[in-house]
């Protein structure tokens, strides 16, 4: 195992960020943090390299017990949000710092640089300053410079957090390929469920400070734990007391399947291949059901309609088993 | 131009800059000038009288030895304090926050008139201990340097802070992750984003400092010679019916101060640019 984080607590005042997290990341594999804005995912990140403090709890990094080593001793790379570019230097410079600070001889500094600006496409921009990048040039020259120290764990903080949607799914893709090319430990924090499940190998749900899954994202997708991993991996759709996918809702016009639930359309919304309609029904006020241009042929608002969980839908209850306990 | 155009009628936007420009030429330009005008009324005939007489030398002298001293002395504690400030948490913060801006809001002469009741040599509270030692400090140099260090304790920090804030702490923790020590990381990341703040406010820091009179009247104990500086020997001379040697000291200060701002101005348009 990588990365052992055992009983980590964090607090903010009277803000619990994490709250006793558990968590092996295994060797060599791309991990995600996912959840919801002040989860406490980036406070675990920011513990793992250094550059905050748990109050309780222990992290080791191979086998090294890191808990009370400062961020310049823990060999980690870190990507930030807002690239936190050098913006004095020049791009090569910036790819250059880590390995000026160890002291290493110059001629291996520079084809270290030259061969890692390659590895990001950035052999051209050499010589600019990072205010004459793009966004998403600055983040690929910010992860050469955190791959130049060969870093034993990559540590990525919402890496494409503030750049523009297409750039975005560019450098996803990319980042899993040059993933699959360096093969360090990497761990990256999104609050985007979209990026965790295309680039991850191992996904962990955080919401409140808390562990509410880890898996696959198939395994996260097609068994989530609970009501609140399912509703944040896609959109849901309550139907009689169950959370459904809209996609996984059959509707037929008339009552043939038994369970279906009887309801009359209120909207019908067209995004493209897609239909989104909405059904009222006596228990929900509106259920969402998606399917295709060809199969919202003939259907009309007002008309009445049943509804059904496909067979082999996942579905979980609305009312989460926490909750009845408390 | 279209659009202040929009915005006032062109009788009102004339108006209001003849105001401006009036008023900063009535209270600031006009005077100012008057100076240099008195000082060069026969040429340079005053201006080498007066760099002739040794007292404005000396105080020209000793005035460049205390301005420069708080200078640095403000510099070296001004950087400090703002990273305290800006780049940890910890009990009193705020307080030391309003401290700082004390000097800006206490009297020069109340700042004198402190520091004399503490460090004099007779009944000072921590006075006749430095004298003991060895260490005048009221009616000497180094409580001079005090005074003006205080006075312009302030302008670096509040330069600074500002700056710090905004480049944030991202760059200095990419830094440390880097492999980079605390030292390493100041001078190599922190220092070259704050260059140009630091500079600016080290200008103005010199500008006040040359320019302090309230306080280091009443430390220095004003002794020709010894502890006069340049501003002492302004007013001294002016009352002694020296006018033309008070007006060409006093143009040497003005011409120095007008000359950082000068300094300062040429700076700006670079600082905006990196």
């Amino acid at each position: 195992m990588s990365i052992e984080i055992s009983r980590v607590g964090k607090k903010f005042g009277d803000f619990v960020a994490l709250d006793d997290i558990n968590l092996s990341i295994p060797a060599g594999e791309l991990t995600a943090l996912l959840g919801p804005s002040g989860g406490g995912k980036s406070t675990l990140l920011r513990i793992i390299a250094g550059l905050e403090s748990a109050d309780t709890g222990s992290v080791s990094i191979e086998g090294v017990v890191a808990t009370h080593l400062p961020a310049q001793k823990r060999n980690v790379g870190f990507v930030f949000q807002h690239y936190a570019a050098f913006k004095h230097m020049s791009v090569a410079k910036n790819v250059a710092f880590g390995l000026e600070i160890r002291k290493r001889p110059k001629q291996e500094v520079k084809d270290r640089v030259a061969e890692l600006l390659d590895l990001v496409h950035l052999s051209q921009f050499a010589h600019r300053l990072p205010a004459q990048l793009s966004g998403g040039q600055r983040q690929r020259m910010a992860l050469a410079r955190a791959l130049a120290v060969e870093p034993t764990v990559l540590l990525l903080d919402e890496p494409f957090g503030a750049l523009d949607a297409k750039v975005r799914k560019e450098l996803r893709e990319w980042l899993r390929r040059l993933h699959d090319e360096v093969h360090v430990t990497t761990v990256f924090v999104t609050h985007d469920q979209e990026e965790a499940l295309e680039v991850a190998d191992q996904i962990v749900v955080i919401n409140e400070g808390r562990i509410e899954q880890i898996g696959s994202p198939d395994s996260l997708y097609d068994r989530p734990a609970n009501d609140f991993v399912m509703s944040f991996l896609g959109p849901v759709t309550s139907l009689a007391g169950r959370l459904v996918r809209p996609h996984d809702i059959d509707l037929a016009e008339r009552d043939g399947v038994l369970g279906s639930v009887p309801g009359v359309i209120t909207r019908i919304q067209r995004v493209g291949f897609e239909v989104r309609i909405g059904v009222r029904t006596d228990e929900d006020p509106e259920v969402t059901v998606t399917m295709t241009k060809t199969h919202a042929r003939g259907l009309e608002r007002g008309s009445k309609v049943w509804l059904v969980p496909t067979p082999g839908a996942i579905t979980v209850p609305t009312m989460p088993p926490r909750a009845l306990s408390a | 131009m279209a659009n202040s155009q929009l915005r006032e009628p062109v009788g009102v936007q004339w108006g209001l800059r003849l105001l401006a420009i009036g008023y900063v030429f009535m209270l600031v330009a006009w005077p100012t000038s008057l100076i240099a005008k008195y000082t060069f009324a026969d040429g340079f005939t005053t201006l080498r009288t007066a760099l002739e007489d040794p007292v404005v030398l000396n105080s020209l002298k000793l005035t460049a030895i205390v301005a420069l001293s708080a200078v640095v002395i403000n510099t070296v504690f001004g950087v400090g304090i703002s990273l305290l400030l800006t780049r940890y948490e910890f009990r009193g913060k705020r307080l030391l926050s309003a401290l700082i801006d004390i000097p800006m809001s206490v009297s020069p002469i109340v700042v004198g008139l402190a520091l004399v009741l503490v460090y004099n040599g007779r009944f000072g509270w921590f006075g006749p201990t430095l004298e003991g030692a060895g260490l005048q400090v009221i009616f000497a140099t180094p409580g001079m340097i005090m005074a003006t260090a205080f006075v312009a304790l302030p302008l670096v920090i509040r330069e600074v802070v500002p700056v710090l804030l905004e480049i944030g702490d991202d760059q200095e923790w990419a830094a440390r992750s880097l492999g980079a020590n605390a030292w390493q990381t100041f001078r190599r990341i922190t220092l070259p984003s704050i260059k140009w703040a630091v500079v600016y406010g080290v200008v103005l820091s010199l500008a006040r400092s040359i320019g302090e009179f309230g306080a280091v009247k009443v430390v220095s104990g004003n002794i020709e010679n010894q502890t006069q500086t340049a501003t002492l020997v302004v007013e001294q001379k002016y009352q002694n019916f020296e006018q033309t040697t008070s007006y060409a000291t006093a143009f040497i200060l003005a011409f120095v101060a007008i000359l950082c701002i000068v300094i300062v101005s040429l700076l700006r348009p670079k600082e905006q640019l990196s």
